[in-house]
């Protein structure tokens, strides 16, 4: 339609794409704060224009139609790109609108009465895009976030093998439910890798217990035996002592030990390993 | 909270003991395609497997009803069981722990629910039972 | 219908269930060990669940009511490779398979029943071969 003007427009931005490229690349590169150089830039707006181009020449109105589909998948892996580097929001959003100054800058748009409203639809068009850029951004980030939670679950709770057939989960710090079934099931599969009969489980690095958390590790003691394994807990501190026995809380025929070592010492007799004493071996 | 959505729903008819197979066959396939934890499969699985169950033998048969649900951006699987069968007089009394009317370990409802998120249960003396049981991703 | 097979390993009698047991079958199993562990005199019975996936009631029921109807019949019962995933879900189940004894594998398992059987560990792996 040429009113709307997006086949004029492509017309004027290609013929001075080399222009509006080289605007573009170094308005991105003064907002990144040198963290790209001009030829990464180059090479990653390049497409992205050169899209922006054949889309307005198949006469794409919608940045949510067809026509616009390469420039918003372009668009999506820049986002992802940034997300990934760290960049701020702001940051990546500015990227497209950049692009309006550029186009304005060169000449291929101007803002006189005649050629107004084609201005006006770009510059709604490149808000949209902007708009989108920064949509793909928050998923990635959401995305990439709630991956290194996980990663930093899973690095906090370390299994230890400290002999044959003996594992150890040393728990540092509060136990929330979420934590609590982390560590199970991998004390749980470890006990099944290393074909441990005995699994140590020592509470010296956590401040407080109260229903819910001794109730999980109950219920993880059960889930080791029901496979045929033994859990011993240790390093019960007196205060938690209380707390368990004020709370009513049962741990039955549960073996629990003051300390790691006597919780080994524990594990090792009951795996049959036959411990000479000092004084005995002279 | 955002809107719940439903999307490939499938059902199976549950009348014979090979069925009560089939419903944790699919319902296990339907976990994975919302890519539940294997621990979250496990306990869906077999909460459907108990109900399929109850659905065959206290139902007199029944159907199964299996959906897989989105609550963006949360993946998740519901199961609805009908049945028309005699309905469950005391329900309060069907849902406490070792409650049972056959021999055994009880209709297994109390158990169901404690292994899913949401558990919705109506029922009455001859007016059927429907439960739905909902599980969703972490 | 399928039946679970089951092995004799000296006196100790052995089933892997390698399939997902529909009621019927599981039934059948229960009878089909009683009926052998008489006709072969066996001592222990070892029940392989490593490749089992879910285990409702109706199963956990079975794994009790075998061990329980073993027992009355002088042999000990094992249930071994019991997956985490499994075990988990049985304790929020409520299911404590009480009366049945566990190991975490089937080496393991026959270990156990090796004290109960009576028999010399010798003798058990010179059968298996």
């Amino acid at each position: 339609m040429a009113e709307f003007g997006s086949e004029h427009l492509s017309e004027t931005i290609d013929l001075r794409q080399a222009d509006i490229l080289a605007r573009w690349v170094e308005a991105v590169a003064a907002s990144s704060r040198g963290r790209i150089t001009h030829s990464e830039l180059t090479a990653e707006l390049t497409p992205i224009l050169e899209a922006i181009v054949a889309a307005l020449g198949s006469g794409g109105r919608r940045t949510d139609g067809a026509g616009f589909a390469e420039v918003r998948a372009l668009l999506a892996e820049l986002s992802r790109s940034r997300a990934r580097q760290g960049f701020s929001p702001t940051e990546t959003a500015t990227s497209v609108f950049a692009l309006k100054q550029s186009i304005l800058d060169s000449g291929a748009s101007s803002t006189s009465t005649e050629r107004l409203v084609e201005y006006l639809n770009l510059s709604r068009l490149l808000d949209e895009l902007a708009l989108f850029t920064f949509e793909t951004y928050a998923e990635a980030r959401d995305r990439i976030i709630s991956q290194q939670a996980e990663e930093m679950l899973e690095l906090s709770t370390p299994v230890v093998k400290l002999w044959q057939g003996i594992v150890a989960v040393p728990l540092v710090g509060t136990l929330d439910s979420a934590r609590t079934q982390v560590v199970t099931e991998k004390l749980l599969q470890t006990l099944v890798d290393t074909g441990s009969e005995h699994a140590i489980i020592d509470i010296t690095g956590v401040p407080a217990v109260d229903t819910q958390v001794a109730q999980h590790l109950l219920k993880t003691v059960v889930a080791a035996r029901l496979m045929g394994a033994d859990c011993i807990i240790s390093g019960i501190r007196p205060q938690i002592a209380q707390t368990i026995v004020a709370l009513g809380i049962e741990f039955g025929d549960i073996a629990t030990k003051a300390t790691l070592a006597d919780a080994l010492v524990l594990a090792l007799r009951k795996s049959g390993v036959t411990r000479l004493d000092a004084a005995e071996a002279q | 909270m955002n809107p719940v959505e439903v999307s490939a729903s499938e059902t199976v008819d549950i009348r014979i003991d090979q069925d009560v197979v089939r419903v944790r066959q699919k319902m296990r396939a339907l976990a994975v395609t919302a890519a539940l934890t294997l621990v979250d499969q496990t306990k869906v699985v077999t909460a459907a497997s108990e109900l399929a169950r109850n659905t065959l033998i206290y139902g007199g048969g029944g159907q199964a009803v299996l959906e897989l649900v989105q609550r963006s951006p949360t993946k998740g699987v519901r199961i609805s069981f009908t049945d028309q069968g005699p309905g469950i007089a005391d329900i309060a009394l069907a849902l406490t722990d070792g409650y049972t009317t056959g021999g055994g370990l009880g209709l297994g409802l109390s158990g169901a629910r404690r292994l899913v998120d949401e558990f919705e249960l109506e029922s009455a003396p001859g007016a059927g039972t429907t439960v739905v049981i909902t599980k969703w991703g972490r | 219908m399928d039946r679970v097979p089951i092995l004799k390993l000296g006196r100790t009698l052995l089933v892997s269930i390698q399939i997902d047991l529909q009621d019927a079958t599981a039934l059948a199993l229960q009878e089909d060990l009683s009926e052998r562990i008489v006709a072969t005199g066996a001592r222990g019975v070892l029940i392989d669940i490593s490749a089992v996936e879910i285990v409702d009631s109706f199963i956990g029921r079975m794994l009790s009511t075998i061990a329980a109807v073993s027992r009355v019949l002088d042999a000990e019962t094992v249930v071994v490779g019991m997956r985490p995933a499994v075990a988990i879900t049985l304790v929020e189940l409520g299911l404590s398979l009480g009366g049945v004894r566990t190991a975490l594998d089937v080496e393991k398992g026959l270990k156990l029943l090796a004290a109960a059987v009576e028999t010399e560990p010798d003798e058990l792996a010179g059968e298996a071969d």
